[in-house]
């Protein structure tokens, strides 16, 4: 039990958890501007592959880290469109479209980086971005270790926080957002153009979500492998659920998962040679699906999640 | 509220609709409609289910294209199939059905799209306060800060036309504004729609009312198979003249043979039971054969709850169902199905059939497993299809393009009617003994609702017994031998429809109980 | 120019519409051909040649095409009762798993008997892996979407484990690879000197039964009406939760059926690569087949034909073969355009 106090109590472990929480809290912000207009997005575990190779191309083609982040979102953006066309414009299944943007978009990050590095055993590695101390708040004790001397990215997802949750309660764009979200019919009623709406909500989610992926390889690490995902959009998905679609909910339950991920790690250090590694691994899944057990039957998904808006069909 | 239109403005019309013609398929929905409002009246469009009252204020409203035809608002051409063009032009729509997001507030609600959609800031403080003094000058009161969700449908529609409002139209549509209304609060409505018009705004209402119209309005239209068949001030008219525009050729009305009411069928005892917003609160009721028992009262006062417990949808918390005589110990629709009820859903669409599905699967669906039409688990095709084929052809039900098709057409290309019929077919084919009509004829044509209330009659005759659940007074007052009425989930003592007047059924139906001691 | 919706989709669209998106996907994916700098045609033809271009040819693409039809099965009889099962993947290697578990010498039977308890272990192994999140969905509503999907992890790293531990072949060096199913289990040869196995003939004897029961049986009847209004369904008396969960242990089922036939008529033993995404690509199948059984043998030979292709032109050209993929995503992708225009009918005014 010392142990395990003095592990949470580590600087290190609060570290970790904001590193492996900064790409959850992206894609779960993503999903939830998505998921909030009526669209989801299981492109999302695509996206984050296609934006973590794609961020990295650029970098390792020579241009800057920023250039890198920058690319990676404007790509989600453009397969948010591509998203939203067939979902939003033709009203086509939302989880089909999802699952073949995802096979689309993984797939084609595998090809164009077995296409541009054929013959490469090992990784390639780029310099990746290093931890941005904040001036006087970064030598605070502990609390200026974890908080304050952190690679941007993570200052930039935990900025997008108050910044989406502002824009979706306190501006007339989140407002028409969530409506269209809760009732379009309303919306368009009310002069909202929910096709834009919707449209650009998945596309802002889905550059969200690029970047996302782009952490992986620009931050968290300095190449971009085969399966470097992993599984973590669909657990973006089960915490939007968790979150009940509120952002700062997003943050919590961001944290909270990244956290029992980071204790895995190091349990996985000390208990590593009594239990087998997979079992550790398999604990964020479990974890997720015990989460959306526990939450669902409260949870109170937008109205309009997954119903297309129709508006000219006969009643 | 300010109303202010430009001094050019007061000798042009408000709004004039010119040659307007709209089709779906073969059917024309609109034909060639012209007409004209000003500021500061009330133009009432008058006219029945069907007659294109709808698919016009759709049009005006930006929902539809029309195929002809031009609208144009003080004067100015408005761009069409736009509700974003409508609302700047200064048009505002109260739907028949509240189109609210149940989930967000009063407030969200009502400033949606009033503030440019770029800009970084809300100002929901002064929204807040000027939605309330909107409220207390036209006595429209509801709580800004309130949960849609939470609300009763009058209040809801508060919010719906608070909504127009705020954003100073200058025209208002009202489609079927009072039909969420308990009679009691329809006489405070109108007063406020006349403070309106004194302000300048203009009105147009669409109703299939007469009384109504004829109490509100300044002028009539009245709206005949799409076409406008009269236009007349409202005091140089009569109801029978436009009852007459309304109907053209006149239909038989029901002719109600008596016969004196059977065994009791359908007995239930101190029910209570919870359904979403809706409850019953120990609820007695006797139906027996041969008997046609309403329901009345104002929507969302527990008709759906009552209809989902005898459709076995719902099971009660609390008290018996009796059916036939024995007690139901378990409820499900599949035994409900059974012990022979027939069930009328109030909603076509959602409920009473699987549009996508065939007319003979749907027609099979709710007996599939009889032994009649299974084998083992094999659907017996040749005895399915000729039993649909000669109901469906029973009650008339007429599918559209090749006939041939016939039994493979999926249901939702058929027309409402021909979609109750089926419905009709399916449940009426086993001469049931009991039946539960949850608002049988809404939305269908006049032609149609004659035939439905032809049928239950008939069903009647013939020894059934049936729970009429109705928000349609006249349609309860021709058919039922004794009306009852639900208020907040309580139910009143059935009263034999000679004894009752639409009054005192009104009266009930805003909670007034009065005393029957004459 | 406009849209227009019409009340029923197009027939003609719905007919042409695998075709027209099989072949927007393929000139779209050229584009990718022509960045790798291999002319378009040339790559095409080769993936032709390689897909039916010989005997040999023709007998690995239907060998691919085994698993493609029972995953594509099992995805299609859940859609059809609106049931989101993306885990075909972990049912797949669910059905695998328990066939290596009873098959590889535990459990001893003669030739045929054998066969059919491993047929029949996989089948519940992956009816029950989609039966989990099915009554999760029936009693808690917790959405199968994200739980088939984590399932699939899931599965995975449990099959990861056993073979690096309890499983694992202590005669294969150094690979966490399974033992050798024995030859009691293992099914025939249908075409001497090729890989082309008896799971043909029974994932098309799946594909007929279940087209018997969607168009004959009761259980069809239900199972399209709680897909496509469950509430007008409930109403009706037809048991939707009892529907939604045998549906899952069908289309489970089916899915686990696909991992067996794949161990015991080509692999002979189970490791971590036994599926290339055959339960995703199943997803693909369904859809390209619009959900109908027999549409899903067509479908799946089809899309075996572009992965068996694309191996060859990969080989000659230098081309990735991660491109086959992108071809089949696209597909997928393309199809549901198609779809939602059918919907639709074009005006001109």
């Amino acid at each position: 039990m010392p142990e395990f106090l003095s592990l949470i109590g580590a600087a290190s472990f609060w570290i970790a958890t904001l590193r492996i929480g900064t790409p959850l809290i992206l894609g779960t912000l993503g999903e939830v501007l998505c998921e909030r207009a009526g669209v989801l997005n299981l492109g999302i575990e695509g996206i984050m592959t296609l934006g973590a190779m794609a961020g990295w191309m650029v970098v390792y083609q020579g241009s800057g880290l920023w250039w890198g982040v920058a690319f990676a979102a404007i790509l989600g953006a453009g397969v948010g469109l591509v998203h939203s066309l067939l979902t939003v414009r033709l009203g086509v299944s939302q989880h089909v479209t999802g699952i073949g943007i995802t096979l689309l978009t993984t797939n084609t990050a595998y090809f164009v980086y077995r296409m541009a590095l054929p013959q490469v055993t090992s990784p390639p590695k780029i310099i990746p971005f290093y931890p941005w101390p904040i001036p006087g708040l970064s030598g605070l004790p502990l609390v200026g270790e974890i908080l304050f001397n952190q690679p941007p990215l993570t200052y930039l997802s935990l900025a997008l926080v108050p910044l989406v949750a502002y824009a979706l309660y306190q501006t007339p764009l989140g407002l028409a957002l969530r409506m269209v979200g809760e009732n379009p019919y309303a919306a368009a009623s009310q002069g909202i153009p929910v096709y834009a709406v919707r449209t650009g909500a998945v596309m802002v989610g889905s550059a969200l979500m690029a970047v996302a992926g782009a952490f992986l390889t620009l931050s968290a690490f300095d190449a971009f492998f085969f399966n470097i995902v992993n599984g973590r959009g669909w657990i973006c998905i089960a915490l939007v659920v968790f979150a009940g679609w509120d952002p700062w909910r997003a943050l919590g339950g961001a944290l909270l998962f990244a956290g029992f991920d980071a204790l895995q790690l190091r349990l996985q250090q000390i208990w590593g040679s009594q239990v087998p590694y997979q079992f550790f691994l398999m604990l964020p899944y479990l974890l997720s699906i015990a989460a959306l057990i526990i939450i669902s039957r409260h949870a109170k998904a937008p109205r309009a999640l997954l119903i297309p808006f129709r508006p000219r069909e006969r009643v | 509220m300010t109303v202010n239109p430009s001094p050019l403005s007061r000798h042009l019309p408000a709004l004039e609709v010119v040659g307007i013609t709209k089709r779906f398929g073969a059917l024309v929905a609109n034909d060639q409609i012209h007409l004209s409002l000003h500021c500061g009246e009330i133009l009432a469009i008058l006219g029945e289910n069907g007659a294109g009252k709808t698919t016009l204020m759709n049009i005006l409203f930006g929902h539809y294209l029309p195929d002809q035809g031009q609208v144009r608002v003080f004067g100015q051409p408005l761009k069409l199939g736009s509700p974003a063009a409508a609302l700047a032009a200064g048009i505002g729509m109260v739907h028949q059905h509240v189109v609210l997001a149940d989930n967000l507030s009063v407030l969200d609600n009502i400033l949606l799209g009033t503030e440019p959609l770029w800009q970084l800031w809300s100002r929901r403080q002064q929204g807040r306060r000027r939605i309330q003094e909107l409220a207390t000058e036209l006595g429209l009161e509801i709580d800004p800060d309130a949960w849609v969700g939470s609300l009763a449908l009058g209040q809801r529609q508060r919010v719906e036309i608070l909504k127009v409002l705020y954003r100073g139209v200058r025209i208002l549509i009202l489609d079927e504004p009072t039909a969420v209304l308990t009679p009691a609060e329809i006489e405070p409505f109108f007063q406020t729609l006349r403070r309106m018009v004194s302000r300048g705004l203009g009105i147009l209402l669409i109703s299939h009312k007469l009384q109504e119209v004829m109490q509100i309005s300044d002028r009539v239209v009245v709206l005949r198979a799409g076409r406008v068949v009269t236009e007349v001030k409202t005091s140089k008219t009569d109801p029978a003249a436009l009852a007459e525009a309304m109907v053209g050729e006149r239909v038989a009305p029901v002719v109600k043979d008596l016969l004196p009411a059977g065994e009791p069928v359908l007995v239930l005892q101190q029910v209570s039971c919870r359904a979403g917003q809706e409850h019953l609160d120990q609820v007695s009721l006797t139906v027996h054969r041969h008997e046609i028992v309403g329901i009345a009262g104002v929507a969302g006062n527990g008709q759906t709850a009552l209809a989902d417990l005898v459709c076995g949808l719902l099971r009660p918390h609390q008290g018996e169902i009796h059916l036939r005589g024995q007690v139901l110990r378990v409820s499900s629709p599949a035994l409900m199905v059974q012990q022979g009820m027939a069930r009328i859903p109030e909603d076509r669409h959602k409920t009473g059939l699987i549009g996508s599905l065939t007319l003979w699967e749907n027609w099979v669906a709710e007996r599939y497993r009889d032994p009649e039409f299974c084998c083992w688990g094999f659907l017996r095709h040749r005895q399915i299809y000729r039993q649909a084929q000669t109901w469906l052809q029973a009650f008339d039900v007429r599918s559209p393009g090749d006939p041939r098709q016939g039994l493979q057409m999926p249901v939702q290309v058929l027309s409402g009617g021909n979609m109750q019929k089926v419905i009709l077919s399916r449940v009426l084919c086993r001469d049931p003994q009991v039946i539960v009509a949850h608002q049988p004829t809404r939305g269908l044509d006049l032609g149609a609702v004659a035939y439905v209330h032809k049928q239950l009659l008939a069903a009647a005759q013939r020894g059934a017994g049936i729970l009429l659940i109705s928000e349609d007074l006249d349609e309860l007052l021709s058919l039922a031998d004794r009306v009852a009425v639900l208020y907040r989930g309580q139910l009143s003592a059935a009263t034999p429809t000679q004894e009752t007047t639409l009054t005192a059924l009104g009266l009930r139906m805003a909670g007034q109980e009065i005393a029957y001691a004459s | 120019m406009r849209l227009e919706p019409r009340p029923t989709p197009s027939l003609v669209m719905m007919v042409l519409a695998p075709v027209l998106a099989i072949g927007l996907a393929l000139l779209s994916c050229s584009l990718l051909i022509l960045w790798t700098g291999a002319p378009v045609w040339v790559a095409y033809t080769a993936l032709l040649q390689g897909a039916l271009g010989s005997p040999f040819a023709l007998t690995e693409t239907l060998t691919r095409a085994v698993p493609l039809i029972l995953t594509g099965l099992g995805v299609a009889v859940c859609f059809r009762a609106k049931l989101w099962n993306i885990g075909a993947e972990g049912q797949f290697y669910g059905g695998a798993l328990a066939a290596s578990l009873l098959g590889t010498g535990g459990f001893s039977l003669p030739w045929p008997w054998l066969v059919l308890v491993l047929l029949i272990a996989g089948w519940m192994a992956g009816g029950l892996l989609l039966w989990i999140p099915a009554w999760l969905k029936t009693q808690l509503q917790v959405d199968e979407v994200v739980t088939t999907l984590l399932l699939n992890f899931v599965i995975l790293l449990v099959i990861s484990y056993l073979l690096e531990g309890p499983l694992r072949d202590p005669l294969a060096l150094g690979w966490p690879q399974g033992r050798a199913i024995v030859d009691a289990g293992l099914l025939p040869r249908l075409i001497p000197r090729s890989r082309l196995h008896a799971g043909l003939i029974l994932a098309i004897l799946a594909a007929l039964a279940v087209w018997i029961l969607e168009r004959f049986t009761i259980w069809g009847l239900e199972r399209r009406a709680v897909g496509a209004n469950p509430e007008a369904a409930r109403f009706l008396g037809i048991p939707v939760q009892r529907v939604i969960l045998y549906t899952s242990l069908l289309g489970g089922g089916l899915a686990g059926l696909a991992g067996v036939c794949e161990l015991l008529g080509l692999k002979g033993y189970l490791t971590l690569d036994l599926s290339p995404g055959f339960g995703y690509t199943g997803i693909v199948v369904a859809m390209l087949a619009q959900l109908q059984p027999l549409g899903v043998v067509a479908a799946a030979i089809f899309i075996a034909g572009i992965y068996v292709g694309a191996d060859t032109m990969g080989r000659t050209l230098g081309v990735p073969t991660y491109l086959a993929d992108v071809i089949v995503a696209a597909a997928l992708l393309w199809m549901l355009v198609c779809m939602g225009l059918a919907r639709y009918r074009l005006r001109w005014n």
